[in-house]
């Protein structure tokens, strides 16, 4: 053994591959999320004179005690609130009534409450807008006709409009959780509360719901921090009646600067207060359920017993079906008509249908093509970038183990608990010739950059659950066979997690095909996304053919989803 | 002393979407003793744990009737069925069961609270039932943090703290290692004498079975085998399979022509041996390693020696006999060179009717399940 290989031994790591990635994981880091979150903290609290920089808290305080932006913090909070709320309730409700009791038909009504999940709630926001609107909603419009009501039932535009649209998009965080958590725990547990003389209810209260409560925080938190940093649902039901959410109202501050820098500070500035909002929602969620976790309970595979429903199961069934309706059926159907409307505000018969939109939209320009062909592009560079970024860093972090892997960790993880719309601000602050002069500002890479620091954590988080479970005996059984570092990684460890990555990039390509919040700030003139084109489309007021390009989105992603289903099932490895 | 545990007619029948209609328990009718241990033997899907659970409350009969304690609690015919919470059973899991977000003594007083008990006697209660169980001192700790042994320790003293009258132990010691497994067993019989209650212990584990029970039933397949004790189970199994499953075993399949006995497909040379009066012409006479007589004197079975094996406590030869393998075992002072020739003798075998194909098949399929 030479003196080289003794130094490898004992941890004093000559330049080797690992010391190699490790540095490229950290330079990467650096450029993709550290700059562009360190360039809105410093932009919010100092201000430039001339060619000198100096320290300015005005600004910042200035935003902070606008009575403007103070609302706009008060919704976000009240929405977040009581969308966490009514979410996990409903979640834990349909989890347990699917998971444990007999219930009819659980595949079918499995299938369709995921169904939210893959739906990208601002279009859910833009069919209720259509159906409950107070000015000419076609729900409520029939339901004033036929009670011979003196005004419309129901408005959307308000805050409890936005917490009842979010509230059917994001609840599946829970009912996933749950309903898996539920799948792996062991019947014996509760099997054995009934022995010592608990009664079903009593078992349900002692031992199942506080089993859950790791898999419920866990939703109940996705749901918190994902509504307080979403954009599309407040965006589209809120604007018309004023009412904004912080998010909401970074992208009005923008939107107004037109490019005016001091508009981008102010924009900045709001972000931070937006941060912070999130941060001490986290800190909060903490306290309150920081009591005792413990891991998810092995035990022998056993068909848990069901909970005979009795008289309650038809009633609850139908429940079940009249919330699936509400929540999944309307929405799809009315975006579904509207496409084919002649125009907004016509009754919906079918002698107002028509194909025109759809040709409108698709063949007589107005840039649809090029926002799929964008959508495309960025989706599927991002998925490419990521997935393996992603597993460099999750095998710098999993495997090596070099000093400082928990910033390491942190740094990629960091993006997945800013809100896109922070992200977009910082990214413009940073690639508008911010630094070394690079200006990406209008180009399509402005957007392919905020997407790799948004998706990121996606990959990375797969792939480091595919690397844990692939076990160091496989990679040492490759080098006792002969086999170098480089090889081993190549021929065993790769190949093994190659599945996962996959996946990883599946998990990113499907969400930014749909992606509004970051592309809404940093589209340019010819670099629309076909989220932002669907959204533009609506604010100009052509709402039916934001309608069909929509249909297409949906299409497209329920086409994408299959075939991610078809290649994912069925794979070897870990 | 009087039947604590009563099956009559005992039937439950799953439907599976694979293999249709599954007889899972069939006809099944056992008294258990108060006081008794009661083990249910038998390799798995033989329908012990599902015999188990509906004496428990958690399967639903199809055909048949339970009585707990001189108490109807299950009936088909009389549409009856007492829920698991109204039985007053203790019951112990395999997977021990024990409630990760409670601490000890939250879990062990977690009966006496449904109870409504007050609290200073659940204090006493639950000191007394941690003390029998070797856990006094570990009241605040979370079972996360304990060992295998201590967490069925703690399932112990949880089921045993309302002072049950009959005890339900479903493969209870089949997660700890064999050091910690024969201890238990010591300590369960312990509880059993100072709490007086019945036990109903199912395991797959015969040596386990052995020693633990005062009475044990055999079951295969969804069908009782035999109920006797320990000791009558093992001199007279019932059948091939009880013989089989208790002990070591080894079989020849045998003919029997003109009142003399030969080895099936091998009539050049006849086994001496008395012939029961009951014999059909093909047979399976069953014996174990150890009682059979290997000799180098001239009387008995000539053949010789075709594989020896040194086992630690004693030596095992392979013995072909006609084209069969005889498996023998002799203490080591006997010994005998590979192909040396020797000579066999059977010592009162048992008589078994020739094997049943089908029966081999449908177990195979059960398995599958």
């Amino acid at each position: 053994m030479g003196n080289k290989d003794y130094a490898i031994l004992d941890g004093k790591k000559a330049i080797s591959v690992d010391k190699l990635i490790t540095l490229i994981s950290f330079i990467l880091l650096l450029i993709i999320v550290v700059i562009p979150i360190f360039m809105i903290v410093f932009n919010t609290f100092f201000s430039q004179t001339g060619n000198t920089w100096k320290f300015e808290l005005s600004m910042f305080i200035r935003q902070m005690t606008d009575t403007k932006n103070l609302a706009a913090m008060w919704n976000t909070i009240v929405i977040a609130f009581f969308a966490t709320i009514f979410g996990t309730i409903m979640g834990v409700f349909y989890a347990w009534l699917l998971g444990r009791s007999d219930i009819p038909a659980k595949g079918l009504m499995r299938a369709l409450f995921n169904i939210p999940y893959m739906f990208p709630p601002f279009l859910g926001a833009m069919a209720w807008d259509m159906l409950l609107n107070s000015r000419s909603g076609y729900l409520n419009r029939f339901l004033m006709q036929t009670f011979n009501l003196s005004k419309m039932p129901f408005e959307i535009n308000s805050v409890w409009g936005i917490i009842f649209v979010e509230v059917s998009y994001f609840f599946p965080f829970v009912f996933m959780q749950v309903v898996s958590s539920l799948e792996r725990m062991d019947p014996t547990l509760e099997e054995c509360a009934r022995i010592a003389g608990a009664s079903q209810g009593t078992v349900i209260r002692k031992i199942t719901l506080p089993l859950m409560k790791p898999a419920i925080s866990a939703g109940a938190l996705l749901i918190l921090t994902s509504s307080l940093a979403h954009f599309g649902v407040p965006s589209i039901l809120g604007y018309a009646k004023r009412i904004y959410t912080l998010p909401t109202r970074i992208y009005a501050i923008i939107y107004n600067a037109g490019g005016n820098f001091q508009g981008i500070r102010e924009g900045a500035a709001l972000s931070v207060m937006l941060v912070i909002v999130v941060s001490l929602a986290l800190v909060l969620q903490n306290i309150i359920l920081s009591s005792g976790s413990y891991d998810i309970i092995k035990g022998k595979s056993m068909r848990p017993t069901l909970i005979k429903l009795r008289g309650a199961k038809i009633p609850l069934f139908i429940l079940s079906i009249f919330t699936l309706i509400l929540i999944v059926v309307v929405p799809l159907v009315m975006i579904v008509l509207m496409s084919f409307l002649k125009a907004y505000g016509l009754p919906l018969s079918v002698s107002n249908f028509t194909f025109e939109q759809y040709e409108r939209v698709l063949f007589r320009g107005g840039g649809t093509v090029d926002a799929i062909k964008n959508s495309l592009f960025v989706s599927v560079t991002a998925g490419i970038v990521c997935m393996f970024l992603g597993t460099l860093i999750a095998y710098v972090v999993q495997k090596i183990k070099p000093k400082g892997k928990g910033a390491l960790e942190v740094l990629s993880m960091l993006p997945y608990a800013i809100p896109g719309t922070v992200l977009s601000i910082g990214v413009i602050l940073a690639w508008s010739g911010g630094i070394f002069g690079i200006n990406l500002y209008n180009t399509i890479w402005i957007i392919l950059v905020a997407y790799l620091a948004r998706y990121l954590s996606f990959s990375m988080k797969t792939s480091s659950a595919a690397l844990l479970q692939v076990n160091n005996s496989l990679e040492e059984a490759a080098r006792a066979c002969g086999a170098s570092h480089s090889e081993s990684l190549s021929d065993i460890t790769l190949p093994l997690i190659r599945p996962a990555m996959v996946s990883g990039f599946f998990l990113i390509f499907l969400p930014a095909m749909r992606e509004v919040t970051t592309s809404i700030l940093l589209y340019g003139p010819y670099t629309r996304t076909l989220g932002v084109q669907i959204y533009s489309l609506r604010e100009a007021g052509m709402i039916p053919q934001a309608a069909a390009l929509a249909t297409v989105t949906i299409g497209l992603i329920v086409v994408l989803n299959t075939i991610v289903n078809q290649i994912t099932k069925d794979r070897k490895g870990v | 002393m009087g039947d604590q545990i009563v099956l009559r007619n005992v039937t439950k029948r799953f439907s599976t979407k694979t293999m249709g209609d599954i007889v899972a328990v069939d006809n099944f009718n056992i008294n258990v003793k108060e006081g008794e241990c009661f083990s249910f033997l038998g390799p798995s899907g033989c329908g012990k744990s599902t015999t188990l659970r509906m004496i428990a409350g958690f399967e639903d009969l199809s055909e048949g009737e339970i009585e707990l304690c001189g108490q109807l609690v299950s009936s088909k015919s009389k549409n009856l069925y007492v829920p698991p919470e109204k039985r007053g059973l203790g019951m112990v899991f395999q997977a021990f069961a024990v409630w990760p977000h409670m601490n000890v003594f939250e879990n062990v007083a977690f009966p006496l609270r449904i109870q409504k008990v007050n609290n200073m006697d659940i204090n006493q209660k639950v000191a007394e039932a941690l003390k029998h169980t070797s856990l006094t001192g570990l009241e605040k700790v979370y079972p996360s943090e304990l060992s295998g042994g201590q967490q069925q320790r703690i399932a112990l003293a949880r089921a045993i703290v309302t002072n049950p009258k009959v005890m339900l132990l479903d493969e209870p010691l089949s997660n700890l290692d064999p050091k910690l497994r024969e201890s238990m067993r010591f300590e369960i019989k312990a509880l059993q004498r100072k709490f007086n209650f019945t036990i109903i212990f199912v395991t797959h584990d015969q040596s386990e079975a052995m020693a633990i029970s005062d009475r044990m039933m055999v079951c295969d397949m969804g069908k009782i085998m035999q109920i006797d004790t320990p000791e009558n189970l093992y001199n007279k199994p019932v059948n091939r399979f009880v013989h089989n499953f208790l002990g070591e075993s080894t079989f020849v399949e045998v003919v029997i022509k003109d009142g003399k006995v030969y080895p099936k497909g091998h009539m050049d040379q006849n086994i001496n041996i008395n012939i029961p009066s009951n014999a059909s012409n093909e047979m399976v006479i069953a014996t174990r390693p150890n009682e059979i007589s290997l000799t180098k004197e001239t009387d008995g079975f000539k053949t010789h020696i075709e594989k020896r094996t040194f086992l630690t406590d004693r030596t095992e030869y392979l013995v072909p006999i006609g084209g069969q393998l005889l498996k023998v075992q002799t203490p080591h002072r006997i010994r005998f060179e590979q192909n040396e020739e020797c000579f066999i003798k059977f010592v009162e075998p048992m008589w078994y009717e020739a094997d049943d194909k089908e029966a081999e098949k449908e177990r195979h399929k059960r398995q599958l399940i």
